[in-house]
C-alpha cells in the first residue's frame, strides 16, 4: 500500500509499504477513506521530536471503514463495514488515567513507556505516526491503518456526515475544545487565542460555543486572521502590533480572562532579536522549544485568569515567567488532548450545526502529493490552512 | 514506576585484600620515590631513562592499586592487580632473555617472587569474584484490580514469562516447586529449581531457589489495597547473586541489560496484561516483550511476512 513516510529533516515521501496484519487480539485495520496534516506533525518534519526513524509513517488523523477486527473484540461493539474516526492517543480504558478520563496519559499503551518516561517523569500514551517516544506507532497518512484496542477507542459514524465533517474529531477540534474547555469559560469572559492555525480557529470557535462574551485571534498571517474574522472575532497582529498593548486596549485595561496558547514549541516571535535568542537557543539545543506564544499569554492574562496550553511543547524552556504566574494567582491548564473524552459531545454539536469543522479546509489532495500538501502547510503558501488527503 | 538496586561489599574488612592493598603500598612508594635504586635492586646495573620511567610508572599503578583496595575495595582492583603482575612478568622475561650476565641472580629471585605474588593474587582474585555480589531489586507498579484477582494471576508462575523479559519458562514441578529457564546476558541460558516459601492470597507469594542453583536467588511480591479504591500496589523485590559479582553488573549494563530496568518493564507489561489483556505492540516494536532492547527500533510501519512470523513466534 502507498503510504506517507518520515526520510529524515524536513523530508517526507509516498512509499509502499507492506498492508498492516493484526498484532493484538483487539486490533481492527481500517481502509482510511480520509486522513490529515496536522500541525505537530510539523515539529515532527522540522525534526524537534526526538527518536524518529527513518521510513516512520506519519499521521494521527484519519478515519475509515473497519475491514478486519481481531478476535478480542466483540462484534456488539465492532464489525466489518462500520465507519469510525480513529482519536489520535491510543487508551485502554481500563487503567487509573483512563478512568479519570486521562486518555492521553494513558498508562499501558506506549511500549516505550521507559524511554517516555525519562523524557516527562511518567510515561505518556501511545499515539499513531508521532515518534517512538510516543510507542512506534505506525501512522494513518496511508490507505490502511492497524488500529490498537479498537473496541476502547474508535467513535463509530452512524448518520450521513461526510468525512469532511467529522474527520477532525480525531484530533484538532476536540484539541481546540478542551482548550477553550480548560479555561473554565464564565458568562462576560473574553478569551485570547494564540495561534489561527485550525486548532487555534476550533479553540475560538468552541470558547464561543462555552459562552465567551469576545474572542480575540492573534496570528501574523493574514489569511488565518482574516479566516477568523469572517467568524466575528477581533483578530490582532503580531507583527504590526504590540500583543500585550493590543490586548489592554481591547479589554479596557484589564487583560483577557482567559489565554489559549495553540502554538506551542516552534513559536515566532514579532521582534525579531527575542526570536533569534530563542531559535539559536533551540539550534544548539540548550532549550528545545521556542515558548514566545506562551510567555506572552502568561504576562497578557488578567490576575486570577487562566492560561490553557493546547500547543505542543516536548522537553524544556527558557525563562517562563514564573514570578508573573505565581504573584498573579494565575492557573496554568494543559495537556495532550483527551479526545475520547470530547467525541461524543462534539460529534452532537457538528449535528446540531453549532460547530462547522470544514471551515478550515483549503487544500484536498490525494495521499500520492502528501508531500507537497506538507510543503504548502508548512510554508503558509496559497494561503494554506488545512490540508486533507485522500487514499 | 520505581526502582532501586543495591549492593554490598564485604571486601572492607577483608584479610587477604587488606594486605595486598598494603603489599602494593609498600611496593609503590619506593618505585615511585627512587626509580633508580629500585631497578638496581633488581638486577638492572645502570639503569636508563627508560627503566627509571618504566619503574616509576610500575609504582603509580601499584599506588593506585592500593589506594583502591584499601579505600573502595572492589574485585576489579584484584584483577587489575593480576594485570599488573603479568606486564611484571611479561618485563622481567624480557629481562632474563636479554641479559648481559651482571644481577642475573637478582632478577630471577625477582622473577620468582613476582610468580608467588601473582599465584596469590589470581587466588584472591577468583574467590573474592567468585563470592559474587548479592544484588537487591526492587520494583513497584499500581494496577487497577483488586489484590485478590492480581495475586491470583502472579500465581499461575508459567504465565511469568509473558511479561518477564529475561524469563524463558517457568515449569510448575510439584505443589511448591518449579523450574525456572532464563537468558542471561550474552545469550547464555541458565536454569534453577525453586521453592515458594509462602503465598498468602491478595497479600503475597515468595520463591526461592533451590541448594545448588546457577544462580542463588529468591523473590517475593507483595499486594497492597491501593487507597482510595484505586486497585493494587505490587511491589517485587528480587534478590540474587549476580555471576562475576560487580563485574558481571557492568558487563550486563554495558550490553543493556540492566536488571532494574527489565524488572521496571517487566511490571509494565505485568500492569498491561491484567488491566487491557495482552502485552501491547507496536509497528516499533512488535515483539512486545523485548520493546526496550530493540532501541533503536524498526521504523514504524507494517511488517513484512517474515518478520510478521517472527513477531508472533
Amino acid at each position: 500500500m502507498k503510504a506517507n513516510c518520515w526520510t529524515g529533516r524536513n523530508s517526507v515521501e509516498v512509499q509502499h509499504v507492506p498492508e498492516p496484519s493484526i498484532l493484538n487480539n483487539r486490533d481492527a485495520i481500517v481502509r482510511i477513506t480520509s486522513t490529515a496534516i496536522c500541525g505537530s506533525d510539523l515539529h515532527l518534519l522540522d525534526g524537534y521530536v526526538p527518536t524518529m526513524e527513518k521510513g516512520d509513517i506519519l499521521g494521527h488523523e484519519f478515519m475509515g471503514e473497519v475491514v478486519e477486527v481481531g478476535p478480542g473484540i466483540s462484534h456488539d461493539r465492532l464489525r466489518v463495514g462500520d465507519r469510525v474516526v480513529v482519536p489520535f492517543p491510543i487508551a485502554c480504558g481500563a487503567c487509573a488515567s483512563c478512568r479519570a478520563e486521562l486518555y492521553s496519559c494513558c498508562e499501558n499503551t506506549n511500549p516505550n513507556a521507559g524511554v517516555s518516561e525519562k523524557f516527562f517523569g511518567h510515561p505518556t500514551a501511545g499515539i499513531y505516526g508521532y515518534s517512538h517516544l510516543t510507542g512506534g506507532f505506525a501512522g494513518g497518512q496511508a490507505e490502511y491503518a492497524r488500529v490498537v484496542l479498537a473496541d476502547a477507542n474508535v467513535l463509530k459514524i452512524e448518520s450521513d456526515l461526510s468525512d469532511e465533517q467529522v474527520l477532525f474529531l480525531s484530533d484538532i477540534l476536540p484539541t481546540g475544545y478542551m482548550g477553550a474547555d480548560m479555561c473554565d469559560i464564565q458568562r462576560g469572559d473574553v478569551v485570547a487565542v494564540w495561534g489561527a492555525g485550525p486548532v487555534g480557529q476550533f479553540a475560538m470557535d468552541s470558547a464561543r460555543v462555552l459562552g465567551a462574551e469576545k474572542v480575540i485571534a492573534i496570528d501574523k498571517e493574514a489569511y488565518r486572521l482574516d479566516m477568523a474574522e469572517a467568524q466575528g472575532y477581533t483578530a490582532v497582529n503580531f507583527e504590526s502590533a504590540d500583543v500585550r498593548s493590543a490586548l489592554l486596549d481591547l479589554t479596557g485595561g484589564r487583560g483577557p480572562d482567559k489565554c489559549i496558547d495553540a502554538v506551542g514549541m516552534e513559536a515566532v516571535h514579532g521582534a525579531s532579536h527575542i526570536h533569534l535568542y530563542d531559535r539559536a537557543k533551540q539550534a544548539v539545543r540548550s532549550e528545545t522549544d521556542r515558548p514566545h506564544a506562551l510567555r506572552q499569554a502568561v504576562l497578557s492574562c488578567r490576575s486570577g485568569g487562566v492560561v490553557s496550553v493546547i500547543g505542543v511543547y516536548g522537553g524544556l524552556i527558557d525563562k517562563f515567567p514564573a514570578g508573573a504566574w505565581m504573584n498573579r494567582s494565575l492557573t496554568l491548564r494543559t495537556g495532550q488532548c483527551h479526545v475520547q473524552r470530547y467525541m461524543e459531545p462534539l460529534l452532537g454539536l457538528i449535528e446540531q450545526g453549532a460547530i462547522d469543522p470544514t471551515r478550515v479546509i483549503t487544500h484536498r489532495l490525494p495521499l500520492a502529493e502528501a508531500p507537497t500538501g506538507y510543503d504548502l502547510f508548512k510554508n503558509k503558501q496559497d494561503d494554506c490552512e488545512k490540508v486533507v488527503l485522500s487514499p | 514506576m520505581k526502582t532501586d538496586i543495591r549492593s554490598a561489599s564485604g571486601l572492607r574488612h577483608d584479610p587477604l585484600v587488606r594486605g595486598l592493598g598494603w603489599a602494593s603500598a609498600l611496593l609503590g612508594v619506593p618505585q615511585v620515590a627512587a626509580p633508580a635504586g629500585f631497578a638496581r635492586a633488581l638486577g638492572v646495573e645502570r639503569p636508563s631513562i627508560r627503566h627509571r620511567s618504566a619503574t616509576a610508572a610500575v609504582g603509580v599503578r601499584e599506588l593506585a592499586a592500593a589506594a583502591g583496595l584499601l579505600a573502595r575495595p572492589h574485585p576489579a582492583w584484584l584483577w587489575g592487580r593480576v594485570g599488573g603482575d603479568l606486564m611484571d612478568l611479561a618485563m622481567l622475561g624480557r629481562a632474563l632473555r636479554n641479559h648481559d650476565g651482571r644481577g642475573l641472580g637478582r632478577t630471577v629471585a625477582a622473577t620468582a617472587a613476582v610468580t608467588a605474588i601473582t599465584a596469590t593474587d589470581v587466588y584472591a582474585a577468583v574467590t573474592r569474584t567468585r563470592r559474587s555480589t548479592p544484588m537487591e531489586l526492587t520494583a513497584t507498579t499500581t494496577v487497577t484490580r483488586p489484590p485478590d484477582e492480581v495475586h491470583a494471576f502472579w500465581s499461575d508462575l508459567t504465565r511469568l514469562p509473558d511479561f518477564m523479559a529475561h524469563l524463558d519458562e517457568v515449569r510448575v514441578t510439584g505443589p511448591r516447586t518449579s523450574h525456572w529457564r532464563v537468558v542471561a546476558p550474552f545469550g547464555r541460558a541458565v536454569e534453577w529449581d525453586a521453592e515458594t516459601t509462602q503465598d498468602v492470597p491478595g497479600r503475597l507469594i515468595a520463591w526461592r531457589s533451590v541448594d545448588g542453583a546457577d544462580i542463588d536467588n529468591s523473590g517475593e511480591v507483595r499486594f497492597t489495597p491501593a487507597p482510595g479504591d484505586r486497585g493494587t500496589e505490587i511491589r517485587v523485590t528480587l534478590r540474587y547473586d549476580l555471576p562475576g559479582g560487580a563485574l558481571g553488573a557492568a558487563a550486563a549494563r554495558y550490553f543493556g541489560e540492566e536488571p532494574h530496568q527489565q524488572l521496571d518493564d517487566d511490571l509494565r507489561r505485568f500492569k498491561q496484561i491484567v488491566e487491557t489483556g495482552e502485552v501491547v505492540r507496536s509497528e516499533g516494536a512488535p515483539g512486545g516483550k523485548q520493546a526496550r532492547g530493540e532501541f533503536p527500533q524498526r521504523p514504524a510501519r507494517p511488517l513484512t511476512e517474515d518478520e510478521l512470523k517472527e513477531a508472533l513466534a
